[in-house]
């Protein structure tokens, strides 16, 4: 049997609220006794699939399999899983006894072997002695470890997670990180854990599921994904990262900022555009002298508990962001050095804006789900589908939305150094991608302007 | 001027109105029970009345099959409240938010109409009056205030309880008994209460629905008030008040949850 590895198959979901599409073809395979985190920003579509994986919720398209059966139309309570809630969900009309029995009690476990289990996932928890106290008087943490016992005690082929440290304060988050992962290791059951924190992340998990708009952006060990992420969302949304448009020149040669810098990466083609990251951690700063690879005066510095995080801008304008233990001052003079393995250098998904569309005659075009003009063409009748590519700095933005031909919102945005990299998502619900010098904020109404020349429009 | 002024700001002032409003219909009339109660027609201090009740089997007699009746019209109006409660919160069972005015609305028409009413119904099926005729009756008044504290109850469960019984392996049916139920007592509690203590003390339905046939003890208290017999009735009336009171207190544990978890008092 060649599925036997995974505990966990969930092949092809999609799931569609109305006319949202809150997951898109997704794919994720676990191992037995994998601690698996799906990540990502509120909205992605993360705890959609864990609910999907309990039983919660039915894909619209797809198939869930655990232990190679599929469960896919299985209800709930008739599946080898266990859920811990982020609020926890304790029964309120029940003690903390009765709420952790409750499952044995329905599998009409003999009583004493119940009372001998509540006792060892009572000790597990470190909650020994709380057996009749009401659920009430708990403070948030010792519900959560209630909530884990009476998932645990059921003796799941998988727990599911479902931020479930979400609403304790952040001391307590950490101890019960470290409590959470000496579990996983006793217990040896596959773990879901579902959060929007990647600190969480990459401290618990084996391996990293980074989610981002109904798609499964990146999977792999926390290493990977911080070292190697696959695009700028996943650079982005890990750790802090300093993104730059580059040009890959040849293998091993990047150029960027203005000069070439030889790198590790290869195998992207020659003079192709890609994006650079660096770590902030991994540029070394210090006083100006002749042996850095380039120069910049120090912007900004602030303490950050361990380290320093100071903004340097370049002669030719762009921003890098360093932590470093030791301080400059704002104003100070300094080199840097970046070494080409601290260089990661990532294809970029797109160089352009595409917009699929018709002809309506020959001076107007329907894209992005509305009439625009255009310059004229030749031998146009009407109706024909067409291609229509648009630079990312062609596009402009305006505050006031009526004054644009189309009104998006800002979902995404990335400093690229110099520049900022938005996405805006349109009414309908298409993307334009926009480079722009402006600043806006996520969720910024914006009008959206295109003028005739920059479209090339191209018949397909 | 000033001083009007200053009286009208400050704040615990303005409660004033209400205070002597309810001193007046409330206090007053409470405190005139209690003597009347205790007061024979000369206005002496006497328990006479008191023994006239225990010594005279029809009042007694009364008494207790009013409480009958009140319980039943209790027990059956949970019977077929309950039901109706859940499928009305429940958003997969019903969609729509008319079903709930639909049950709701009776509580919106004057009793005596809809007593008079259901007289007319019972005259143009050609059913007897009486007995039968008035737990009907009682249910049907009654009904809306039974359903609507449990609804509200249901509709502010949070579904995920009813989520974490069933991921702890509990068929709907396991759900409802261990789950959906004793959330939703705090609601019942509240139903109890609006139900069946209005009903101890009702006599219009009994009028109307028996012929006159049927006494409640609402009926013997006002009987005797027309007749002018105002130190009895007061005697009942605070030997009713007792009962209701008792009920209340027997379950003031469960009313102080109730209002925490959303019921309707």
């Amino acid at each position: 049997m060649k599925d036997s590895n995974f505990i966990i198959e969930l092949s092809h979901i999609s799931k569609s609220f109305g006319e949202k599409q809150v997951l898109d073809d997704v794919s994720l395979y676990v191992k037995k006794g994998e601690f698996v985190t799906i990540l990502g920003p509120s909205g992605c579509g993360k705890t959609t699939l864990l609910r999907i994986l309990a039983g919660f919720g039915t894909a619209d398209e797809g198939q869930v399999k655990i232990a190679g059966e599929d469960i896919t139309k299985v209800p709930p309570h008739e599946r080898p899983v266990n859920t811990v809630f982020q609020r926890y969900a304790l029964f309120p009309h029940l003690n903390v006894y009765d709420n952790i029995a409750f499952g044995l009690k329905l599998k009409k476990v003999k009583e004493d072997e119940i009372e001998a289990r509540v006792r060892k996932a009572l000790k597990m928890v470190g909650m020994t002695d709380y057996e009749w106290r009401d659920v009430n008087s708990l403070s948030g943490g010792q519900q959560q470890r209630v909530a884990i016992a009476r998932a645990i005690i059921n003796r799941p082929q998988v727990l599911l997670l479902d931020e479930p440290l979400a609403a304790l304060d952040l001391k307590m988050r950490k101890d019960m990180q470290m409590e959470l992962k000496d579990m996983h290791k006793t217990l040896g059951i596959t773990f879901v854990y579902v959060t929007h924190d990647q600190e969480e992340a990459l401290t618990l998990s084996d391996t990293i599921v980074v989610m981002s708009e109904g798609r499964v952006q990146q999977i792999g060990t926390p290493t990977d994904i911080y070292n190697e992420p696959a695009n700028s969302f996943v650079a982005d949304f890990i750790g802090e990262s300093n993104i730059l448009n580059g040009v890959m020149v040849r293998d091993r040669l990047v150029h960027f900022m203005n000069r070439d810098f030889d790198c590790v990466d290869g195998g992207f083609g020659e003079n192709v555009s890609v994006d650079v990251v660096i770590r902030p951690e991994d540029v070394y700063i210090m006083a100006k002298s002749g042996s850095g690879m380039f120069e910049g005066v120090v912007q900004s510095c602030i303490f950050k508990g361990v380290h320093y995080e100071m903004i340097v801008l370049t002669p030719d304008g762009y921003e890098i962001m360093i932590q470093d233990y030791n301080a400059f001052e704002v104003g100070q003079e300094v080199s840097l050095i970046v070494k080409p393995s601290d260089i990661h250098v990532m294809q970029k998904e797109r160089t352009t804006n595409t917009f699929e569309g018709t002809m309506v005659d020959a001076t107007h075009i329907n894209i992005l789900g509305t009439q625009l003009v255009c310059n004229e063409q030749p031998n146009v009748a009407g109706g024909e589908k067409i291609e229509v590519e648009v630079d990312f700095d062609k596009i402009e933005l305006m505050d006031n939305k009526e004054d644009g031909m189309l009104v998006g919102d800002v979902r995404f945005i990335l400093y690229k150094g110099d520049h900022y990299h938005l996405t805006v998502r349109t009414e309908d619900g298409d993307n334009i991608y926009v480079d722009t010098h402006d600043v806006w904020d996520d969720r910024d109404i914006v009008g959206v302007k295109i003028q005739p020349d920059d479209m090339r429009i191209k018949l397909v | 001027m000033k001083w009007l002024f200053r009286f009208f700001m400050k704040r615990s002032n303005w409660s004033l109105p209400y205070l002597i409003f309810l001193i007046i219909f409330v206090v007053v009339p409470l405190v005139l029970i209690l003597l009347y109660a205790f007061q024979d027609a000369d206005g002496n201090f006497t328990l006479s009345n008191f023994a006239k009740f225990i010594s005279s089997p029809e009042a007694a007699n009364t008494f207790v099959y009013s409480i009958g009746v009140a319980i039943v019209t209790t027990v059956l109006c949970i019977l077929l409240g309950y039901p109706a409660a859940y499928i009305l919160s429940n958003s997969e069972l019903c969609r729509s938010k008319v079903m709930v005015v639909l049950f709701i609305l009776p509580m919106w028409i004057n009793i005596l109409v809809r007593t008079l009413a259901t007289v007319a119904l019972f005259d143009f099926l050609r059913l007897p009056l009486g007995e039968g005729a008035l737990i009907f009756g009682m249910v049907y008044n009654f009904l809306p205030f039974m359903i609507y504290p449990i609804y509200n109850v249901m509709q502010k469960m949070d579904h995920s309880y009813i989520e974490a019984a069933q991921d702890l392996g509990a068929s709907p049916l396991t759900v409802f008994k261990k789950v959906v139920v004793p959330l939703s007592m705090p609601g019942v509690i509240s139903g109890v209460m609006m139900v069946f203590m209005p009903t101890i003390s009702t006599f219009a339905i009994a009028e109307l629905l028996t012929m006159n046939n049927i006494k409640l003890f609402g009926t013997t208290i006002q009987e005797n008030i027309n007749n002018g017999m105002w130190n009895y009735g007061a005697a009942l009336s605070l030997i009713m008040l007792v009962i209701i009171f008792a009920t209340n207190l027997f379950s003031d544990d469960e009313e102080d949850c109730a209002s925490n978890e959303g019921g309707i008092i």
